[in-house]
């Protein structure tokens, strides 16, 4: 039985994003749609993170910060980009100093789209996302076995 | 040393820490209520900790891991100190001794906001020992000895000669269990200042080991609670002891952070203002 989709806790940041997805994200904390239900908190720490949810259009400063998290975050991991600008630089495509999507960046996982992305579907996103982090946390106990072993 | 009391220390070591993860669930259930959410499911701390041994744990340096096993086996020690009914001022020197494992863990990494934290935490520990010492103190001017099983046979009326001191040591429960308005060091809550002030650069099983350590603590702080009203019977006692308990998630949501040097100055007032007026005013009430 794997705890990891009982207690995931997500580290947010924002990546050059405008703060529409931002805002909606952190929606789904408060009492209207309550995450902490099951057992989701925003913990502010990359090294407690389980799950990595960005937002917007990375440029090259915000490439070092996104790529030094995920680095710093413990296996197993998963990572939700959250908005149009996180999915593909949306708006800002064709600007000459964005990366134009998260998976330019680290890999992502689950792609969760809405100009802004709506709490529910956030909250949709999370929970593909801990199916994943499952296999990944079955993976990662094998992986350990071996090299046990 | 009657074989009751061998028990209850051994059951201390098993059960100390599922009581204190009911209670850090319930904690967390009030708190949502109180902010109108419906709140995580009760046995969620205990989700938590087994999630955090399936994570890799990130190490910063080696001894970080050996003095987190010194906090968390200084804090079972004060708590079978304290339920084999032996010496309360040992039991506190036991846990004093685990805090400062505590700290030199998180002073042993390099980031600022670990050692930010730690900071902070001895502030907070400067702040409530005065008062902590106070207790066992008190309890020797009542009943003669500083042993928790004389203490748990005195007098009936103990708890209205040391009531000052109760007040007092509700005041750096708050502290101690790293509530608002005086969670400066680490806060149980997602977001705070510093990052995660002393848990910054723990993950996988050493965040795992704290929160265990952390549910010792509950029950520990839980069972000096009640010896002030242990002569009463656990019937009358416990649930006293779990409103008061409890009374502390109504001030960590209704209470903003203090900084750390009101802190200090508040908790030494009320140390001075209830604690010590009390012992003073003890001989008249005996």
């Amino acid at each position: 039985m794997s705890f990891l989709k009982k207690s995931p806790w997500v580290l947010h940041y924002a990546a050059t994003s405008c703060n529409g997805c931002d805002i909606e994200l952190l929606a789904c904390l408060t009492p209207l749609y309550d995450v902490e239900r099951f057992g989701i908190v925003n913990t502010g720490n990359p090294k407690h993170a389980d799950i990595f949810l960005v937002t917007g259009s990375v440029n090259e400063e915000s490439r070092k910060v996104v790529e030094n998290l995920y680095a710093q975050m413990p296996d197993p991991k998963v990572v939700v980009a959250i908005g149009a600008c996180a999915l593909s630089g949306g708006i800002f495509k064709d600007a000459y100093n964005v990366y134009g999507g998260i998976d330019k960046v680290i890999p992502v996982d689950v792609y969760v789209p809405g100009c802004a992305a709506r709490p529910e579907a956030i909250i949709d996103g999370v929970v593909q996302a801990l199916d994943i982090l499952e296999q990944r946390g079955k993976a990662r106990k094998r992986q350990r076995k071996m090299v046990a072993a | 040393m009657k074989p009751y009391a061998w028990s209850l220390g051994l059951a201390f070591i098993f059960l100390g820490p599922v009581v204190g993860a009911l209670l850090a669930g319930i904690d967390r259930r009030l708190t949502a209520r109180m902010q109108s959410r419906k709140g995580p499911p009760l046995l969620q701390p205990v989700y938590d900790v087994l999630k955090l041994f399936e994570k890799d744990t990130l190490v910063v340096t080696r001894l970080q891991t050996l003095y987190l096993w010194g906090f968390l086996f200084f804090m079972v020690i004060s708590g079978v100190i304290l339920f084999l009914g032996s010496d309360l001022l040992l039991s506190l020197f036991a846990l004093t001794v685990s805090g400062i494992f505590l700290c030199l863990a998180a002073y042993a990494t390099n980031s600022p906001y670990s050692n930010i934290g730690s900071s902070r935490e001895l502030m907070l520990m400067m702040a409530y020992e005065p008062m902590l010492i106070l207790v066992p103190l008190g309890f020797f001017l009542v009943t003669g000895s500083f042993r928790v099983s004389d203490i748990v046979a005195g007098s009936p009326w103990q708890v209205i000669q040391l009531l000052g001191i109760l007040v007092g040591f509700l005041f750096m429960l708050t502290i101690k269990l790293r509530k608002s308005p005086f969670d400066l060091s680490y806060s149980h809550h997602g977001h705070q200042e510093l990052v995660k002030g002393i848990t910054t650069d723990l993950s996988g099983s050493d965040l795992a080991i704290v929160e265990i350590g952390h549910w010792y603590e509950n029950t520990i702080l839980l069972g000096w609670l009640y010896l002030f009203f242990a002569p009463w019977g656990p019937w009358i006692a416990l649930p006293i002891v779990i409103v008061l308990f409890f009374a502390e998630v109504l001030v960590d949501n209704t209470n903003a952070r203090l900084t750390w040097s009101s802190t200090l100055k508040a908790s030494w007032l009320v140390t001075a203002a209830v604690g010590v007026t009390n012992l003073m005013l003890l001989p008249f009430i005996t």
